[in-house]
C-alpha cells in the first residue's frame, strides 16, 4: 500500500537509481575502512577499464551487501571467504572454496582468485594486561573469568563469532556486550574493556599497541579476502571482469595493514590510498573524483532534503486520513493507533534494515522507513485535534444542515488545525534526525560522514553531518511556526476561545 | 408544521423521552420547561434530527421525516443553543453566512440578509468583524441567532438560549427575542427551565418530568387547573423572592396555598 503510494508520488526528482545506465557498474562496500579501500580499488580498476563506477561506500552489513548484489543493486563486493561460509551460506556446511563457488554460480554470482591476504578474527588486548596477566593465548582466558569482552555487534551474533568460540573454548567470561568495532578499538586502549574481538589486518593493532592472543585451539576459520560479483557483469561490461581478476594474489597482508593505516591513521582519503596501490603495484594511472566539502555538504543536503520531504509528505497524506478516521470509527481507530504505535516501537535501525528485502538499498527504503516512523504523530495529533472540538460546536455544525464532509472540511478540520500541524512538526522533527541513520543502508544523506566519522575516528567529519542535520532540524521548526501563522485561523489564535 | 408521536428515546437505564406526543403550530411559540435534566433538550434534538428516537415518528407540515431527508430539512430550521456555539474559527459574519456560502448564495444576497439580520437583532455591523472569543455572551447569542436566522427558516428551535447571561444582559435579549418572535412569525419551540422566561414568551408551555409530558397549556391553565401537584409544585418553586417580598401585592407574601396569581410579567427576570 505503501509502495503504491509513493510511486505516483513521483520518485523522479527525488529518484534513487540503482543504476544510472546499463555500462555503470557499481561497488558496494561494508561500513569498515578496509572494505571502502577495497571497493575504491575495484572502482579504479572499472574507470581504468573505461566503464562509470559508482562506489556505494558504508552500506552497513554482510546481509545489506549481500541482498544488494543478489538484487543487482551493486555489481561486485569486497568479501571474505570465512564470511561466505560461515555466515551466509552458514547452514550449508560449506568446506572448500569450490563448493562456494558452486553455490554461488547457482544464485547467479560469482567468485575472484583470493586477493593475496587473509583477514582472520582474532582476539586482542592491551599489551600491558597481557604481559601483567601472562596472555598469549586464547585458552589462558580461561583463568581470568572476571575479564570483560566488547564484541562488535556483528560478531556477537554470529554463529562464527563469540557464540562458537565460548563454546569452543568453555571460555566462563559473562561481561560481554556489543559495540562498534571501531569504538571497542578505543575501549581497549582506554581500558574501558579488557579485550575484542580484531581484523588481523587493523590498523589499530599497531596503533594502540595491542597484543594479539594466538587461536590455539584453530577456532577462526580462514578469512581470505575475494571480490564477488555478479555474473551479467560480464555481459554489461566486457573486460571488467578479467581486471578484477588481475587483482588476485596482489595484496599482501603486510600491504592492507599499510593501506588501512593511511586511511585511518594518517586520514588519507581512500581514494587515494586505492589510487597510490593500484599505481605502485599494478602501474595503472587511475584519478578518483575530486569533491570539495562545500559540494559534498550540499550533495548531502539533497539528499537528506529529499529523504525527509518525500517521508513527511506521504506521512501527511497518509495520516491525515487515517487519523480522521480513527476519530469517526473507534474500533477501526484503536486498530490504527495501535498499529501506528507498534511501528513507532521498532528500533529505527531495525525498521531500515526490515527493509532491505523489500525494496533493496538506498533512498527508497530508507524513505519507507521514515515515512512509517512519520505516521504517529500525525495520526495521534489528527484524532486528538479532532475529538477535542467541543461537542456544541460540533452539533451546530451538524444542525445548520451541513453535510457530514463539508463539516469536516469548513469546520472540523480548521478547527483541528493547530494540532494536526503540531503533530506534522513534531514528525518534521524527527524524520529530519532519523534520517542520518539512512546512510547505513545508502540512502546518503548528512549521515554519511557522521558514518565515515565513526569508522574514521575523525570528530571533523562527525561534525560536518551532525550539525548541518541539528541545524535543519531547527530550521524545520522555524519554518513550521510561520506556517502556522498562515495556517491555523487567526480566531483560534485568540486568548480567550470559547 | 412540527409533530410528534410516540417519541421515546433512552440513554442506558435513563429514559430521557416516553411516548411523547406533541404538535407545535405554525407561528406560534412553545416554551418547553421542566426540571433540568429531564429530557427538554433531548426533544429539541429530536425535532431537529440531531437524534434519533428509539422509536415514534417526527412529523414536519404533516410529513413524516425520514431519514434521509433531515438535512436539507435543517435549512427550514433554526437552533441556538445555550453559549451560542459559534464556530471560533470564524468572524461573526462568517458564522452568520456559512450555510449560505455553502449554498452559493450570491455574494449581495448574503451581504443584504447580513445586515438586514444585524438590525434585526440590533447588532453593530462593526462587531461582525470580530471573532467569537472576542464577543462578549449577550453578543454570541445575538450572533448565534443572526445564523440560525440566515437561511430565513420556518423554525426556531432555542435551547437555553438566555441561560449563560448575566441578569441585565438578560433582560435585554429576552425583550429584543420576543419582539423578533412577533414580528417574524416563526414557528418557535423554546427549552428553558425558568418559568418566567416560559411565560414570557410562550403562547403555549409544556411542562416535562422524567420523560413524560406532565401537562401542556397556556400558562393560565397550568397554574389554575393542574393536572397534577406536580405542576403546581413547580409553579411555586420558581416564584421569585421578590415577588414574595412585594407589598404592592396582596395575597403573594403566603402565596403557598393558592396560587391564584398569574406571575405578572415584569418580574420574570431574576432567577
Amino acid at each position: 500500500m505503501v509502495f503504491i503510494l509513493l510511486v505516483p508520488l513521483g520518485l523522479g526528482p527525488f529518484s534513487f537509481p540503482a543504476r544510472a545506465s546499463l555500462s555503470e557498474v557499481t561497488v558496494g562496500s561494508k561500513k569498515f575502512t578496509e572494505s571502502v579501500i577495497l571497493g575504491e580499488l575495484v572502482a579504479g580498476l572499472v574507470r581504468h577499464g573505461g566503464y562509470p563506477a559508482r562506489h556505494r561506500k558504508e552500506l552497513g552489513g554482510t546481509r545489506v551487501l549481500w541482498n544488494a548484489l543478489l538484487r543487482g543493486e551493486i555489481d561486485v563486493y569486497p568479501e571474505y571467504t570465512g564470511t561466505l561460509a560461515e555466515e551466509i551460506f552458514a547452514r550449508k556446511g560449506l568446506r572448500d572454496e569450490a563448493e562456494i563457488r558452486r553455490i554461488l554460480a547457482r544464485q547467479g554470482l560469482a567468485m575472484t582468485a583470493a586477493l593475496g591476504f587473509n583477514n582472520n578474527y582474532a582476539l586482542g588486548m592491551r599489551r600491558e594486561t597481557c604481559r601483567k596477566l601472562d596472555l598469549h593465548r586464547i585458552s589462558d582466558l580461561l583463568k581470568h573469568p572476571g575479564l570483560n569482552f566488547g564484541f562488535s555487534n556483528e560478531f556477537l551474533a554470529r554463529s562464527d563469532g563469540w557464540p562458537g568460540l565460548r563454546a569452543r573454548y568453555g571460555l566462563p567470561q559473562t561481561n560481554v556486550f556489543g559495540l562498534e568495532h571501531e569504538l571497542a578499538y578505543r575501549g581497549v586502549a582506554t581500558g574501558a574493556i579488557d579485550a575484542t574481538d580484531l581484523y588481523t589486518t587493523d590498523a589499530e593493532i599497531a596503533y594502540h599497541d595491542l597484543c594479539v592472543l594466538e587461536d590455539d585451539q584453530r577456532y577462526f576459520p580462514v578469512y581470505a579476502a575475494v571480490l564477488i560479483y555478479r555474473q551479467d557483469l560480464e555481459k554489461r561490461a566486457p573486460g571488467v571482469v578479467a581486471a578484477l581478476a588481475g587483482l588476485g594474489g596482489t595484496i599482501k597482508a603486510g600491504d592492507m595493514i599499510r593501506m588501512n593505516e593511511r586511511a585511518k591513521v594518517e586520514k588519507v582519503p581512500e581514494g587515494d590510498v586505492a589510487a597510490d596501490f593500484l599505481k605502485e603495484r599494478l602501474s595503472l594511472k587511475t584519478a578518483s573524483p575530486v569533491e570539495t566539502v562545500a559540494a559534498q555538504v550540499w550533495q548531502r543536503t539533497r539528499e537528506h532534503l529529499s529523504l525527509v520531504t518525500l517521508a513527511l509528505l506521504a506521512a501527511i497524506i497518509m495520516a491525515v486520513p487515517l487519523g480522521i478516521a480513527a476519530e469517526r470509527l473507534p474500533r477501526l481507530g484503536q486498530f490504527i493507533l495501535g498499529g501506528a504505535g507498534v511501528i513507532q516501537t521498532i528500533p529505527s535501525l531495525a525498521l531500515l534494515v526490515f527493509m532491505i528485502p523489500f525494496l533493496g538499498i538506498g533512498g527508497l527504503p530508507a524513505v519507507v522507513a521514515l515515512f512509517l516512523y512519520g505516521l504517529l504523530p500525525i495520526i495521534r495529533n489528527t484524532y486528538t485535534g479532532l475529538r477535542d472540538i467541543p461537542p456544541p460546536v460540533r452539533e451546530s455544525a451538524a444542525a445548520l444542515g451541513l453535510p457530514p464532509g463539508a463539516r469536516l472540511r469548513l469546520v472540523e478540520l480548521p478547527l483541528a488545525a493547530p494540532a494536526i500541524l503540531a503533530g506534522i512538526k513534531t514528525s518534521a522533527v524527527i524524520t529530519v534526525g532519523t534520517a542520518t541513520l539512512g546512510a547505513i543502508i545508502g540512502a546518503g544523506g548528512y549521515g554519511q560522514p557522521i558514518l565515515t566519522g565513526i569508522r574514521l575516528d575523525d570528530l571533523g567529519l562527525i561534525l560536518q553531518g551532525a550539525v548541518p542535520s541539528a541545524v535543519l532540524a531547527l530550521l524545520v521548526q522555524g519554518a513550521f511556526e510561520l506556517l502556522e501563522r498562515v495556517i491555523v485561523p487567526q480566531g483560534l489564535r485568540l486568548k480567550h476561545v470559547i | 408544521m412540527i409533530g410528534l408521536t410516540n417519541i421515546t428515546k433512552a440513554y442506558g437505564e435513563t429514559k430521557a423521552l416516553q411516548a411523547v406526543n406533541l404538535a407545535f403550530g405554525a407561528g406560534k411559540t412553545t416554551a418547553l420547561i421542566g426540571p433540568s435534566g429531564f429530557g427538554k433538550s433531548t426533544l429539541l434534538r429530536v425535532i431537529i434530527g440531531l437524534i434519533r428516537p428509539d422509536s415514534g415518528s417526527v412529523t414536519f407540515k404533516e410529513r413524516e421525516v425520514a431519514p434521509q431527508d433531515w438535512l436539507s430539512l435543517r435549512q427550514k430550521m433554526g437552533y441556538v443553543i445555550q453559549e451560542g456555539g459559534l464556530f471560533p474559527h470564524l468572524r461573526a459574519s462568517d458564522n452568520v453566512t456559512l450555510m449560505a456560502r455553502y449554498l452559493s448564495w450570491d455574494r449581495e444576497r448574503i451581504t443584504q440578509r447580513l445586515y438586514d439580520l444585524a438590525a434585526l437583532t440590533r447588532l453593530s455591523p462593526q462587531i461582525l468583524d470580530r471573532f467569537p472569543a472576542e464577543l462578549s455572551g449577550g453578543q454570541r447569542q445575538r450572533v448565534s441567532l443572526m445564523r440560525a436566522l440566515m437561511l430565513d427558516p420556518d423554525v426556531l428551535l432555542l435551547d437555553e438560549p438566555l441561560g449563560a447571561l448575566d441578569p441585565l444582559t438578560r433582560v435585554d435579549l429576552q425583550s429584543d427575542l420576543r419582539q423578533i418572535f412577533r414580528q417574524l412569525r416563526k414557528t418557535v419551540v423554546l427549552v428553558t427551565h425558568n418559568l418566567g422566561e416560559a411565560a414570557f414568551f410562550g403562547d403555549l408551555v409544556v411542562l416535562l418530568r422524567d420523560g413524560l409530558v406532565v401537562q401542556s397549556g397556556t400558562l393560565d391553565e397550568l397554574i389554575q387547573t393542574p393536572v397534577d401537584p406536580f405542576v403546581t409544585h413547580f409553579i411555586n418553586a420558581q416564584r421569585s423572592p421578590l415577588d414574595r417580598h412585594a407589598p404592592s401585592r396582596p395575597g403573594q407574601a403566603g402565596g403557598k396555598n393558592k396560587n391564584q396569581h398569574r406571575p405578572g410579567r415584569a418580574t420574570v427576570i431574576i432567577h
